[in-house]
């Protein structure tokens, strides 16, 4: 009851006695723990390029990692998703206002409260250059911006159909390696990242991180140069594949992650080893300064934020007199 | 014979002629038509940017209360003296510290103000007497017997520009005045290192030119803690209800904004601007569930759980899409009746005083408890009016730290005085203000010379006018900027940095310099000889020929002459 009475007087600290006593003046609560990574808010670029119906599962892949995303506390401030076409609301679905990622039809990955930041003829190289380079108009609104600091973790996402040392966007246009390399020193030279984790889901994908020269990337793909990413299974009823096999295995995994788990980023080179893929998944380190052994799953698919305890306040009850 | 030789000479002056149109007029034609338009720029001087040599000046005027100086050391006063400071950061980036101290004794009117009762009075009545220029600072020394200070402190800092240091006695310190000095100096350093800019803080400004991998973990909390620099933030007030059943909250947040909060960013109006907007949101619940503490009969929540608590509720605040500014976001969350009363526990599970905490480079939040407020037999829902000046010293206190306006501790002996009705102290706003001119010059430096290395390597991106125009004026600010801070005019080397941070980002972020122009050079060769091979066979060929014809000749008249 005392104890009571005194925490509710002694509420307010007065700033007017800050001569250094044994109350701390900034407390850190084990600030190291906090702050090992290094970075105050994440971000994530999700990007389908296919179109067409019988391109279902690059749609199906980026909304299972948008999901987790989501699930693990990005908020959709934070996620540019650009689907290069509708296949919730295509004609040819026979279950419309769903994806799905499995024939069993359990998780339907489209959800109620999905925000597609690009859409459709929106999602061509030169705009996802522009989300990552910030070269935006002026008009352009701030869902549709990557509003990164230097303390931003960013996971990219991209998967399609691609090449040795291309991807392909809207079955018109491409992005070379070089362009995306360029792209990231740039994001570099201004600071816009704190560490960038790059994924991409697509034949020969590991030629996508080959030109990459910025420091703190890290990079995995989901098959080697000369080798094709398959597709995991059809569904006979929708007609289509719905995913990819590097996908699947890779939803299956971060579906275990909850935001407070300690999983490692080695784990995370281990998803679909090559008797699940068929390919072999490729993964880079070299420009990355930490060891991936201590970069958490959730440093860059989750958000979980850094907190301080708030030690001091003023002294606010006399605001015309406050100075003594 | 002779019409076979005018055709063959026809013939002949046709082939030169189309190599002369096709040499003389279409490789020129050509080239110009497939060159890139590039403004100039001004490459020398952006490359003496990329080596940054900063010189910071501080005035300090030193007054010597009676009973300091003894008569031969105030024979000696007036005196001016300058120090210089030299630090080298990295290979491209060295600064130089000045400290240009004058020093004085008294005036009598100054002697009265010293009189005063209290330190703080004192304080107050200096400043009437003058008032120091941003970026200055005056110490009076005053001697042992002065009852202004307590026993174990030795230096006041007031809530403008000014200082009281005590020092010992005449006979004690030294004779001379130098010797006197020596003994001052050590205090004065920590004074100014206080009170205007320390080598800590303005080297953690200069993280966007230098990667400085900081000492302890402290100052790595600290440099990540604050926004960085930006010519305008977003404040919004947000009071979360989730029981409107229970409680219905009244707070008077246009009001309180307008006493607690406003004076504050008025004062800050050199360094950025800010809007702020508010909003309540009814249902909105913490996405954890807070623990009973039967000793307490109240509900916990642990110091780990709470960083889980932001993320489910940020996805239902709004922003305003308008601008790209940062948010700073500051909740009040008043517990549901079922759940209250709901304290934060620390590490040490000891209870928070303020009953809040904060996220670096994102806001705050507050639980404000209302249960007691009410009786059991209340009638719901209950109307709360919340007490404004608590909930404000608290997003004050936090709106402080995100800003950077807080610092490190202050050295031992030192007391600082509270920050008065603005909430923010002069000397503050200073140091502030010099860092954000450094922070602001060395992100401007590091865009436009990045800028510059980028339209230099990558030769087909086009260069239009207004970014050459752009590129200028914002070296010509920072080329400003730095001149003023070595001057000493700190508003004005803030206005410049500030000006020259907008138009460098605005050249490097133009829309028009995005470049989807790579071709390998294969690529180009399989463009361009389909187009050129055609046309250039038949004249080279032709030309080859008057050429061994030509020389034929020759070699026959060379016979016949023979």
């Amino acid at each position: 009851m005392l104890a009571l009475c005194a925490s509710q007087l002694t509420a307010i600290l007065d700033m007017n006695l800050l001569a250094f006593s044994s109350r701390n003046y900034i407390k850190h609560d084990n600030a190291g723990q906090f702050f090992s990574s290094g970075h105050t808010n994440n971000w994530a670029v999700l990007v389908c390029t296919s179109r067409f119906w019988f391109n279902y599962r690059h749609v199906a892949n980026t909304l299972s990692v948008y999901r987790s995303v989501k699930r693990l506390g990005i908020p959709d401030s934070h996620i540019v998703l650009m689907l290069a076409d509708d296949m919730a609301c295509n004609h040819r679905n026979p279950k419309p206002a769903t994806v799905f990622s499995h024939k069993n039809m359990e998780l339907n990955v489209y959800g109620d409260d999905v925000e597609v930041d690009y859409r459709g003829y929106e999602v061509t190289v030169e705009n996802f250059l522009r989300v990552l380079t910030g070269r935006l108009p002026p008009s352009t609104p701030r869902s549709k911006r990557l509003l990164s600091d230097d303390r931003s973790n960013i996971l990219i996402y991209l998967t399609g159909h691609g090449g040795n040392g291309f991807l392909k966007f809207q079955d018109s246009e491409e992005i070379s390696n070089v362009e995306l390399a360029d792209a990231f020193e740039q994001m570099w030279q201004k600071r816009r990242y704190n560490e960038l984790l790059f994924i991409i889901d697509t034949c020969q994908g590991a030629s996508m991180y080959e030109r990459f020269y910025s420091p703190n990337l890290m990079a995995l793909a989901s098959s080697q140069v000369g080798e094709d990413s398959l597709s995991h299974q059809p569904d006979l009823a929708i007609g289509v594949h719905l995913m990819d096999r590097y996908t699947f295995y890779l939803l299956e995994f971060l579906e275990d992650i909850h935001p407070a788990s300690k999983t490692n980023m080695n784990d995370l080179f281990k998803v679909c080893p090559k008797s699940q893929c068929v390919s072999t998944p490729g993964h880079r380190t070299d420009l990355f300064l930490r060891d991936p052994g201590s970069v958490l799953i959730t440093d860059f698919f989750g958000s979980v934020r850094k907190v301080e305890i708030t030690m001091e306040t003023i002294n606010l009850t006399d605001p015309i007199n406050s100075f003594r | 014979m002779a019409t076979t030789e005018v055709e063959r000479r026809r013939g002949q002056l046709a082939a030169l002629a189309i190599a002369a149109v096709v040499i003389i007029v279409g490789v020129p034609l050509w080239w110009r038509t497939t060159e890139t338009y590039r403004a100039w720029l001004p490459v020398s001087q952006i490359n003496e940017l990329a080596k940054l040599q900063l010189q910071l000046s501080a005035d300090v005027e030193v007054v010597f209360a009676r009973g300091t100086l003894t008569p031969e050391q105030q024979k000696k006063v007036p005196l001016t003296q300058t120090q210089d400071e030299e630090h080298r950061v990295d290979e491209d980036t060295a600064l130089r510290y000045r400290y240009e101290t004058r020093y004085r004794t008294a005036t009598i009117m100054e002697e009265d103000a010293l009189n005063q009762p209290t330190a703080a009075e004192a304080d107050l009545s200096l400043h009437t007497l003058s008032e120091s220029p941003c970026g200055s600072l005056v110490v009076y020394v005053i001697p042992e017997s002065s009852s202004l200070l307590r026993q174990d402190v030795d230096v006041y800092i007031g809530q403008r520009r000014t200082a009281l240091l005590r020092i010992g006695s005449p006979m004690r310190v030294g004779r001379t005045l130098e010797q006197l000095l020596a003994h001052m100096e050590p205090r004065m350093k920590q004074v100014l290192q206080v009170m205007s800019f320390s080598n800590t803080d303005i080297t953690a400004a200069l993280s966007d030119r230098v990667r400085v991998s900081p000492g302890n973990k402290g100052s790595i909390a600290d440099s990540m803690r604050a926004f960085k620099s930006s010519p305008g933030y977003e404040i919004t007030f947000s009071l979360l209800n989730p029981d409107p059943k229970s409680h219905r909250l009244h707070w008077d947040i246009e009001g309180a904004v307008q006493t607690y909060i406003q004076p504050l960013l008025t004062k800050l109006a050199p360094v950025a601007n800010f809007s702020i907007d508010s909003q309540t949101l009814y249902y909105a619940v913490l996405g954890v569930n807070p623990r009973f503490d039967s000793s307490r009969s109240a509900y916990t929540l642990n110091a780990d759980s709470l960083a889980h608590v932001i993320n489910p509720v940020e996805a239902r605040l709004g922003s305003n899409a308008a601008s790209s500014n940062p948010v700073l976001n500051f909740l009040l969350y008043v517990p549901d009746a079922h759940h209250s009363p709901l304290y934060i526990n620390d590490r040490k599970k000891q209870e928070v005083p303020s009953n809040a905490f904060h996220s670096p480079r994102w806001g705050g939040i507050m639980v404000y408890n209302v249960n007691a407020f009410y009786g059991l037999d209340a009638v719901f829902p209950v109307d709360i009016n919340i007490n404004m000046a608590k909930v404000m010293g608290v997003f004050l206190a936090q709106l402080r730290l995100l800003l950077g306006v807080q610092s490190s501790t202050p050295p031992p002996g030192f007391q600082v005085a509270a920050c008065g009705s603005a909430g923010l102290a002069d000397w503050e706003l200073d140091r502030l203000m010099w860092s954000r001119s450094v922070e602001n010059v060395a992100t401007a430096t590091t865009t436009i010379t990045s800028l510059a290395q980028l339209l230099d390597q990558i030769g087909n991106i086009v260069i239009n006018d207004n970014i050459a125009q752009q590129v200028s004026s914002a070296v010509t600010s920072l080329q400003l900027a730095v001149a003023e801070l070595e001057a000493g005019n700190l508003g004005f080397a803030l206005q410049y940095s500030k000006e020259a941070i907008l138009a460098s980002e605005r050249a490097f972020f133009d829309p028009s310099l995005l470049h989807l122009l790579y071709f390998p050079d294969d690529q180009k060769f399989a463009i361009y000889i389909p187009l050129f091979l055609p046309m250039c066979v038949p004249i080279l060929l032709s030309l080859l020929k008057i050429v061994s014809e030509a020389r034929q000749k020759r070699r026959e008249k060379q016979a016949k002459k023979d």
